[in-house]
């Protein structure tokens, strides 16, 4: 479920230094309206994410504190106990789902970010040694990826937790699995243009060394496609844990994830308890709609090909 | 053509042989099937009894040389379940997930192209931005979350469409099928409609791309010039040529889509395969799992290669050797 990667893509031209690079992109960035609703969503959710345990009603994995009097009250329902309202309503075991929705954003964005950075590592070392050695270590690194991408990420993960079993590391490791091979390919192609550069030649003819050249010059140049591709993976990552948390096979259900929380609701939702299901997802949608909204504009900044 | 053809059947084998090892080994590691088999109550000679008739006891390269040598007869093992032949409870199911997938692919079609066709033709309109708006939404959207919101909709609030199963079926060339009853078609709306969004979302944008590529081109301009008419330039001189990107990403798509309704059919509760493969993995039957995922496999690599030979018979320029190159 890839959005078309990018094709490898002209650095910046480093002529235009008048001013420095952060401020000409934000300034780039800022030109969409919906890119900025998109950033600001985003604040939100990762404010939200950082201080759950802090602006949380109540703490949703301390069983202590949930109250089996009030399962599955609807939003705005006050608690039987301490009269305090439950905004979103109660899950079936009395969760306030507020609460539930906040700790759930924790794990999504801690599970996205935490893949994507790690199958970026690996994706990025694997995919400058193919790009750099070429031969035969290319063929063998390129052969896997292609072979592994040409299978749906959900089938790949769906498989690898069904072997693991459940828990966050275990999700991470099957995130990173169906990921870094999206990172190797951006990284080859974008280093197999690169390399044919002047600078390149350059600092050949400088006698640098070859850890130098490809970390120092070859790497930087090939940071602006991978950065897209970065952001639409935590999408990626956070709605494939949502999904296989849904399906059982995620995260414990003793700490659910949104996808969990979803699918806890499930079973109510045919005698009309919907809130239980509904507002996860609403939350889960913000976060994506967000990130998303925010790739679009990255891509379109850093594609020198539409450029105005 | 034909060396083509024998190259990519051979590279397909020894990715088949290699998949079958990887997930043998896999779902090897998967706890233990007999403690789900037997009655609790059974005594150690009872269950040992139990795992040499499975042929559990063996060491897991004989295990594999046994599954081997019996799949390359088509007999992929017996469910530990329902004792039956794997295969033939996954062959029973397919049907259900293929017509599931082919009729979400239609509707992303159906739906897809039209509008973003639209959309690339008149980028800068409130029209344009409202479908690409959309389609950002509907790739967003989480699916399993977007089946909830329909179920809760239409079966629950406005009682239009049943929330879950195939509904009548009737046998058509000897597979049973529910896109020729009311029923069936009832039951089928909201599952297909759900698997389709996604794919949806991704037509539009990709014939969006390719259209606004393609009307800035020197035949379109030309085809302009020699006063076709605008029904004429678009549906035949844009839509000809955007139609090779598209093809190549449907087709690669079909394959995830049919991925995809695993939840789709655990959602609705469709029987189809995928569904089949989750109560499997729950219930760690491992024939069933290897079974299905090497069907799966199969299915991915023939659909790469039509796929691969459609490309060729639309597009002229590509030369089959070079894409099996490369």
């Amino acid at each position: 479920m890839s959005i078309a990667v990018e094709t490898p893509q002209e650095p910046a031209a480093p002529a235009a230094r008048e001013q420095p690079l952060w401020r000409r992109f934000a300034a780039e960035f800022a030109e969409s309206r919906l890119a900025l609703v998109g950033l600001a969503m985003l604040v939100v959710v990762v404010t939200i994410a950082l201080t759950a345990p802090w602006i949380s009603p109540q703490n949703p994995y301390d069983l202590a504190q949930l109250d089996v009097m009030d399962s599955k009250l609807p939003p705005g329902e006050n608690s039987s106990t301490t009269g305090k309202p439950y905004w979103l309503g109660t899950d079936d075991q009395g969760r306030d789902m507020l609460s539930g929705i906040f700790y759930g954003l924790r794990i999504s964005l801690v599970v996205g970010v935490t893949s994507t950075v790690i199958a970026l590592a690996i994706g990025l070392a694997l995919g400058l040694a193919a790009a750099y050695f070429g031969g035969k270590t290319d063929a063998i690194i390129m052969r896997i990826a292609d072979i592994q991408l040409s299978f749906p990420a959900i089938l790949i993960a769906l498989v690898l937790l069904a072997v693991l079993g459940q828990g966050v590391d275990k999700i991470i490791v099957a995130l990173v699995t169906v990921q870094w091979a999206y990172y190797a390919r951006t990284v080859r192609s974008a280093a197999l243009v690169e390399r044919q550069k002047e600078y390149i030649e350059a600092a050949r003819v400088l006698a640098l060394s070859r850890p130098r050249i490809v970390l120092r010059h070859l790497l930087p140049n090939c940071l602006p496609p991978l950065i897209v591709v970065a952001t639409v993976q935590v999408a990626h990552a956070i709605q494939l844990e949502a999904a296989l948390s849904f399906l059982g096979l995620g995260l414990p259900i003793t700490e659910p994830s949104i996808g969990l929380l979803i699918s806890n609701g499930f079973q109510y939702l045919l005698s009309g308890k919907y809130w239980i299901s509904f507002y996860p997802g609403v939350a889960l949608l913000a976060t994506i709609v967000a990130i998303n909204l925010v790739a679009d504009q990255l891509r379109d900044i850093l594609n020198p090909r539409l450029k105005k | 053509m034909l060396a083509f053809a024998i190259r990519r059947l051979g590279q397909s084998l020894f990715v088949l042989v290699v998949m079958s090892f990887l997930v043998f080994l896999g779902v090897y590691a998967i706890g233990n099937p007999i403690e789900l088999l037997v009655n609790p109550q059974a005594d150690a000679v009872e269950r040992a009894r139990a795992t040499a008739a499975l042929g559990l006891d063996r060491p897991m390269l004989e295990q594999y040389a046994v599954f081997l040598s019996r799949a390359a007869h088509g007999d992929l093992g017996r469910s530990f379940v329902f004792n039956v032949p794997a295969i033939q409870l996954i062959l029973e199911k397919l049907p259900a997930t293929l017509e599931l997938a082919f009729a979400a692919m239609v509707m992303a079609i159906a739906i897809g192209i039209p509008l973003g066709l639209v959309a690339g033709l008149k980028p800068h309109t409130w029209i344009g931005r409202t479908i690409m708006a959309g389609s950002i939404l509907g790739f967003s959207l989480p699916t399993f979350w977007v089946g909830l919101v329909l179920i809760m909709v239409f079966s629950v609030q406005l009682g239009w469409l049943p929330p879950n199963g195939r509904g009548e079926t009737v046998m058509l060339l000897g597979v049973p099928v529910s896109f020729l009853t009311w029923d069936g078609l009832r039951h089928l709306a909201m599952p297909a409609l759900n698997l389709a969004l996604f794919k949806l979302s991704l037509l539009i944008r990709l014939t969006r791309a390719s259209t606004r590529e393609a009307v800035l081109q020197d035949y379109v301009k030309f085809a302009r010039a020699k006063g076709l008419s605008p029904q004429r330039v678009i549906g035949v001189h844009v839509l000809k040529n955007i139609l090779i990107p598209i093809v190549t990403v449907i087709g690669l798509e079909l394959g995830s889509v049919i991925a995809f309704a695993i939840i789709t059919e655990s959602i609705f509760a469709w029987p189809g395969s995928g569904k089949l493969l989750i109560d499997s993995i729950n219930q760690l039957d491992r024939p069933v799992i290897v079974a299905y995922l090497l069907v799966i496999v199969t299915i991915f690599i023939a659909i790469n290669f039509i796929v691969d030979v459609l490309y060729s018979v639309l597009d002229p320029r590509v030369r089959l050797g070079a894409v099996a190159a490369h």
